[in-house]
């Protein structure tokens, strides 16, 4: 299968050997991977502050740039939600209704593409420890991928998994309410923290780099040693 | 920044850095979720019941015209006087009418999150009368001069020890932290002010419109004294209430305890029909229904966000919340507080002012997930944002967005200015947490992570190359 990559911008930024991990697993898997340059941003910044036009105008790009991909797969639950879930309500009504309906449509989220498009549980990935799950939000409630990250980690050889209490309740990372409320975020963040270092984990994983980079925020500023993970960082593992 | 939003913001942040409330808060809710969770496993399917309790209210809140004028006129051919209060001053003006009338000395008043929405207790106050709240979490609150901290549970986040002090200085109780000996104290000042009472007021749980009666579910069988033993009855009632028929309770009565208070239901449930009937033993000489609009129906009239009006108010969104336990219930400075609270309050008391609460949220979508009657809370924090800025973006914001629109459009642009960051990056550490740090926002709690020495698409481009 030929598989486009849409990279959100700060993992493209922040995390890039995140987006290699995807490239590795999804060509171990045996399919041609696709990375078109001109994608940026989904919009999301903009869309959740309320600034509808905005969004719009720069998922407008990401719509033209996605239009010929047979099948995008993205790295984030978060900005996985915003072209499933939001793009189709954002352009209500709009000249590109059809085409970001479309896109919506043939967009997965990477845990959501193994498990439920490829019907893929095991990846072949080893990866040695004790680790816990985080759910992104987004990915968790707006796409419903409670079980696809966990069945994926299960498969994954060596691995310990275990349950934080709480894994459902948010990071506290919500995109520019983390600078309009840091007092609100970091103390939401504590809290997630709080649970991760009660399952005496090495590993925090999260299928959302976005959570990851709030929880290895607030874990540096308490002195804590737990390492942050993508999901595809670990499945890439062999 | 308006007035509302910094004292919003003040009161996060004193709330945030007090550990000791927020763990007690956690606490207080830990039980609960147990509970919670075991009475949803009793229906047959909680997933279905949420489905038909959405249907009901649905139908409704979209026919309110016509189940409000059933309820009413029931309850008028039993004698009922209903009054129609466009607003919050009409409300108080009728109810501090009613007691003028009656000549009142002593008001005796159940729960009633709408009584305190047109802050009913303060106009009776003032017109000289005394009103004592009989639910025993609001009891505590009157004592402390405080409004509720949540609109279920109105003192969780006292400790038992602060209840017993609190007696002790204003009821000259001895200390004791066992909860029936603090009940027992607050008991014997209630039963002395039933009886003295002249006057009893109420909110309402549900109205039904196929019987014209009010549903009033409770713990403490307060309400019922309340409402049987003074010779006048004054019930407050929000237009949006309204169930179509009397068979319905028997979905939300259960549902309201379970998702609210973790119970599969309420120890008392009543309905209220109408004052004493001839050759009746007991019951108010005269009964007063008072229906609130308050602009509700300006919520009405808005397709998008209409079923805000769903609400039965269980409280299960606040018990979720993760901002709601980690702020706390009086920093929203509304009587709803909460996701629903965010949500209604922009629409009940202008958006401007409380659109800050909408924009206090990581939009985790809890509050949706358990929301018993399927309001899309989260959504429409987000639809409030939108509205707001669609009203009057702020001027530095719009200029902001104007940029990352410019430069999410430009592929080029956005890679050079990655490279721009990743030069500048250092330069920011010198500063950081400082004022000069542009990311103080963030760097104040939390480390940042460094801009890759290479981005993806850079990354990309080599692997590309033969």
């Amino acid at each position: 299968m030929k598989i486009t990559l849409f990279i959100p911008c700060f993992v493209d930024q922040f995390y890039p050997q995140t987006g290699l991990s995807l490239v590795r697993v999804l060509e171990r898997l045996g399919h041609t991977v696709d990375y078109p340059e001109a994608q940026t941003c989904c919009g999301q910044p903009a869309f959740n502050s309320g600034y509808w036009d905005e969004a719009r105008a720069v998922a407008e790009r990401q719509i033209a740039v996605f239009h010929d991909a047979e099948i995008v797969v993205i790295a984030s639950g978060s900005c996985g939600a915003m072209v499933k879930v939001f793009y189709p309500e954002l352009f209500q009504g709009h000249p590109r209704e059809a085409e970001a309906r479309a896109l919506a449509a043939k967009t997965f989220e990477f845990s959501d593409f193994l498990v439920n498009r490829l019907g893929v549980l095991d990846v072949g990935a080893r990866f040695p420890g004790r680790a816990t799950f985080h759910d992104g939000c987004h990915g968790l409630r707006e796409l419903g991928l409670k079980n696809p990250p966990r069945q994926l980690l299960q498969h994954v050889r060596g691995l310990e998994l275990v349950e934080m209490k709480e894994a459902e309740t948010c990071c506290g990372f919500g995109g520019t309410f983390a600078v309009k409320f840091p007092m609100i975020s970091t103390a939401m963040g504590e809290v997630k923290c709080a649970s991760i270092a009660g399952t005496g984990a090495d590993y925090v994983i999260s299928n959302d780099s976005s959570c990851l980079m709030q929880i290895r925020g607030v874990l540096d500023r308490q002195g804590k040693s737990v390492k942050t993970l993508h999901l595809a960082d670990v499945l890439a593992q062999t | 920044m308006n007035a509302h939003a910094r004292t919003f913001n003040e009161a996060a942040r004193q709330q945030t850095a007090d550990l000791r409330q927020r763990a007690w808060i956690q606490t207080a809710l830990s039980g609960y979720y147990a509970k919670r969770d075991e009475f949803k496993n009793r229906f047959q399917s909680w997933p279905a019941a949420r489905d038909t309790a959405a249907a009901i209210k649905w139908e409704a809140v979209n026919h309110l015209d016509r189940y409000l004028d059933e309820f009413a006129s029931r309850l008028e051919a039993r004698g009922t006087s209903v009054f129609w209060a466009p607003d919050a001053q009409a409300a108080r003006d009728y109810i501090v009418g009613v007691a003028r009338e009656h000549q009142v000395r002593s008001i005796i008043k159940s729960k009633s999150m709408t009584a305190e929405e047109i802050h009913l207790n303060d106009a009776l106050e003032q017109a000289g009368f005394e009103v004592v709240e009989s639910d025993l979490g609001e009891y505590i609150v009157q004592l402390r001069h405080e409004p509720p901290y949540h609109l279920v549970f109105p003192a969780m986040h006292l400790t038992r020890q602060q209840i017993s002090n609190l007696f002790h200085d204003r009821l000259g109780s001895a200390p004791t932290d066992n909860p029936e000996d603090l009940t027992m104290i607050a008991r014997r000042v209630m039963r002395r002010k039933y009886c003295e009472a002249d006057m009893g007021i109420s909110g309402a749980n549900f109205a039904i419109a196929e019987t014209g009666m009010i549903s009033i579910t409770e713990n403490e069988g307060n309400a019922r004294l309340t409402t049987s033993l003074p010779k006048v009855h004054v019930a407050i009632v929000g237009i949006e209430k309204v169930l179509p028929r009397l068979s319905d309770l028997a979905l939300f009565l259960p549902m309201l305890a379970t998702a609210g208070a973790g119970q599969p239901i309420t120890c008392y449930n009543t309905l209220y029909g109408g004052p004493r009937q001839p050759g009746e033993p007991d019951g108010p000489e005269e009964f007063h229904v008072v229906l609130l609009d308050n602009r509700r129906t300006e919520l009405l009239a808005d397709a998008e966000q209409r079923e805000a009006l769903h609400c039965i108010r269980c409280g299960a969104c606040l018990n979720v919340c993760p901002i709601f336990k980690n702020v706390g219930g009086h920093s929203y400075g509304t009587t709803y507080q909460g996701p629903i609270g965010s949500v209604i309050t922009p629409h009940l008391r202008g958006l401007q002012d409380w659109k800050h609460l909408s924009q206090a949220s990581s939009l985790c979508g809890a509050c949706t997930e358990t929301c018993p009657v399927k309001i899309n809370l989260h959504h429409h924090l987000l639809h409030n944002r939108r509205n707001a800025v669609r009203e009057r973006p702020a001027r530095f914001e719009k200029l902001i967005q104007t940029a990352f629109v410019f430069v999410m459009r430009r592929p080029r642009l956005y890679e050079w200015i990655g490279r721009f960051g990743r030069i500048l990056q250092p330069l920011q550490r010198l500063v950081r947490g400082t004022l000069l740090d542009p990311l103080r926002a963030w760097t104040k709690t939390r480390s940042f992570p460094p801009v890759a020495e290479k981005s993806f698409r850079e990354l990309w481009r080599e692997r590309k190359k033969p």
